[in-house]
């Protein structure tokens, strides 16, 4: 296991810049995904760590050691591929063996490693079969074998649940991260989709167009976007142009047009200023729809109609016009939803929102 | 019931046009040379139908069919494998190009375009005595008089591989094509260098392929006539130009129907072998 850092690290493709400049530390033992829409730069950034791609400039160092001119056989990392990259014409037990063959690694040992590592993947009994043999969510599991019987220093995760189904996808994101959390290997996920960055990860790297946005814990990211593409991106969230009134020691004073006047704490606005344009950030989970006649309470209210109702089982997302603004909230189905033209009342507390600089 | 039988019979009625083809333009054919091949030609040059085995015991027992025989073998094989040697790199880089594929492709198919014949006979402008290479070497002083270039057992091969190297490039191209790169990546990030990722990986996937455009090569440089009759010497007839004597030559159409007969059998005999390892599919698949 090791650390692995990325050093001004840009690349660029003919006439087209990648990944721009990026600095990033994977600390030892961590589980880190980059997260992004595609074409982020996210896969870009992982194929420079594996070897696949040589950085246009930068050092990319894993645990103590440069690798930028470490070819990737030697690097010693185990990648899980997006297809899984399994040999078809090799069984399980030879496809998992396979890293182990080059490392001067005894057959006894061989024996005993893939056994244990297909153990822990939960697949002890397939080794003579074949990878077309298998169903998608075990051929995963023997590429994650594979990648980790090595006793990598680095675990690299291309995208590598994108192509199981639903269920499935839910299912092996717990495996994964049990899996990384008992070998307790280095590992760098690289996907699109938020709920599996925000399930597993211990530090998040929201990336777009070869930038990295935002680096956190998933729940600060979550609850404290640094830029309305991380509040967009992540969650569904309303972004609304407001204008900042008055901002001191504790508080900031916004004016949200049609939502009145809102108070936030000076840490949900880190900032802005006195008379700046400003984007106010409220997820859509935060606002929660009442009927028009609720009587007021401690939170923030706005009168409005719902427009459009998204039912989805345990949750129905709401599209509401109040006044100039759309908004669109998720609440949990208490009772029996609102319909389609319903007068509501939309209530939020003030400290749930984020307001951030006016552009970017 | 009658719909089932209507349903059954469907794929036979489709099937027809195309198996009357073959029956009357393959089948039918091949049996008259059967046929044939039991008949005798008399001193006075008309062929005696009835069933005579003398074709047959001439050319089973005549060690002079047998030796061109196995030279012809010989020849196809060392063909094969110089076309296996050089294809393979070639296909290898056309399948894993970043470029224009199509363009390389079309390049390859270039040489269809004009007359195997002809093709084959620019070989004489090349290694002739008075051929490009000859006036070359005399005209830089490096040698006096011309070289024999021509004419021997090397140009007849040099003619095939020539001829046939496509056939060999297409299906084992197609055959890498068909292979997932992230293989290869997978294997280097396991430890092994490009190299051997490349034997434990891709060579062995693309075997199919290989052995597709093998089959193809070695049937078509075993049964040609004409590159031995325009590039060999008196000495390097192969075995189709025996079939070509007798019957275009001599007119002994019994005889020649014999020896073609000898010729199906054997690269029939190897196509059977094929067929049992890796089956008629991965043929069609190079050739489409």
């Amino acid at each position: 296991m090791s650390s692995v850092s990325l050093r001004n690290i840009v690349k660029r493709f003919a006439g087209l810049t990648a990944v721009h400049p990026m600095f990033l530390d994977i600390p030892e033992g961590s589980f880190v995904t980059l997260l992004g829409p595609s074409g982020c730069g996210k896969t870009t950034t992982l194929r420079m760590i594996a070897g696949l791609l040589d950085p246009t400039e930068g050092e990319i160092s894993i645990g103590e050691q440069l690798v930028n001119n470490i070819p990737m056989h030697k690097r010693n990392l185990g990648i899980v591929f997006q297809n899984y990259a399994l040999f078809p014409h090799k069984t399980i037990y030879d496809n998992v063996a396979f890293g182990l063959k080059y490392r001067n690694v005894s057959n006894a040992e061989i024996k005993r490693r893939v056994e244990d590592v297909l153990e822990l993947v939960q697949l002890p009994d397939v080794g003579r079969r074949y990878p077309n043999q298998l169903s998608g969510g075990q051929q995963q599991r023997i590429a994650l074998a594979r990648a980790i019987v090595i006793k990598p220093d680095v675990l690299l995760l291309d995208e590598p649940l994108s192509a199981l189904d639903a269920n499935l996808r839910e299912n092996m994101r717990i495996e994964l991260k049990r899996i990384q959390e008992k070998t307790g290997i280095t590992t760098v996920f690289v996907t699109h989709d938020q709920s599996e960055a925000l399930a597993m990860s211990d530090k998040l790297v929201v990336m777009s167009e070869g930038r990295i946005e935002q680096i956190g814990a998933p729940k600060d990211v979550y609850d404290n976007p640094e830029s309305t593409f991380v509040a967009d991106f992540l969650g569904t969230s309303n972004i609304l142009d407001v204008l900042c009134e008055n901002a001191d020691e504790t508080d900031a004073r916004i004016n949200a047009g049609h939502l009145g006047s809102v108070s936030l704490p000076r840490e949900k606005a880190r900032d802005v200023v006195a008379g700046m344009v400003a984007k106010l950030v409220i997820r859509a989970e935060k606002l929660c729809l009442v009927a028009a006649d609720t009587p007021l309470d401690n939170r923030v209210s706005v009168e409005g109609v719902v427009e459009t109702v998204d039912y989805q089982g345990q949750a129905v997302r709401y599209f509401v016009r109040a006044g100039n603004q759309q908004l669109q909230a998720l609440n949990m189905i208490e009772n029996q939803p609102f319909n389609a033209g319903d007068a509501v009342s939309v209530r939020f507390k003030a400290q749930d929102c984020v307001a951030l600089k006016g552009e970017g | 019931m009658a719909r089932e039988t209507r349903e059954a019979r469907q794929p036979w009625l489709l099937l027809s046009p195309a198996l009357a083809t073959i029956f009357f333009l393959l089948v039918v054919p091949v049996l008259f040379v059967v046929v044939y091949s039991f008949w005798l030609r008399t001193a006075n040059g008309s062929d005696q139908p009835g069933f005579y085995l003398t074709n047959w015991i001439e050319v089973v027992t005549d060690p002079f069919y047998r030796d061109i025989l196995f030279n012809t073998l010989k020849i196809a094989a060392v063909t094969t494998l110089l076309c296996a040697v050089l294809g393979y790199p070639t296909a290898y880089f056309i399948a894993r190009s970043r470029g224009n594929k199509a363009m390389l492709l079309m390049f390859l198919m270039l040489p269809f375009w004009i007359s195997y014949i002809i093709r084959t006979m620019s070989w004489i402008n090349i290694l002739g005595v008075s051929g490009a290479l000859n006036s070359m070497l005399l005209a830089l002083g490096i040698i006096e008089t011309p070289l024999q270039l021509l004419y021997n057992e090397a140009t007849v091969i040099l003619g095939l591989v020539h001829f046939l190297l496509p056939f060999m490039i297409l299906n084992i191209y197609v055959s890498v094509e068909g292979i997932d790169e992230t293989l290869e990546d997978a294997a280097c990030s396991l430890g092994s260098t490009r190299w051997q990722s490349f034997l434990e990986v891709t060579l062995p996937l693309s075997l199919p392929g290989l052995a597709a455009g093998g089959l193809l090569c070695f049937v078509l440089a075993a049964g040609t006539y004409i590159t031995p009759l325009v590039l060999g010497g008196p000495r390097d007839a192969m075995f189709a130009n025996l079939v070509f004597e007798a019957i275009i030559t001599q007119l002994d159409w019994p005889l020649g129907s014999a020896l073609s007969l000898v010729l199906v059998a054997v690269l029939g005999t190897l196509v059977f072998v094929y067929n049992r390892f890796f089956g008629m599919a991965q043929l069609m698949k190079g050739l489409s």
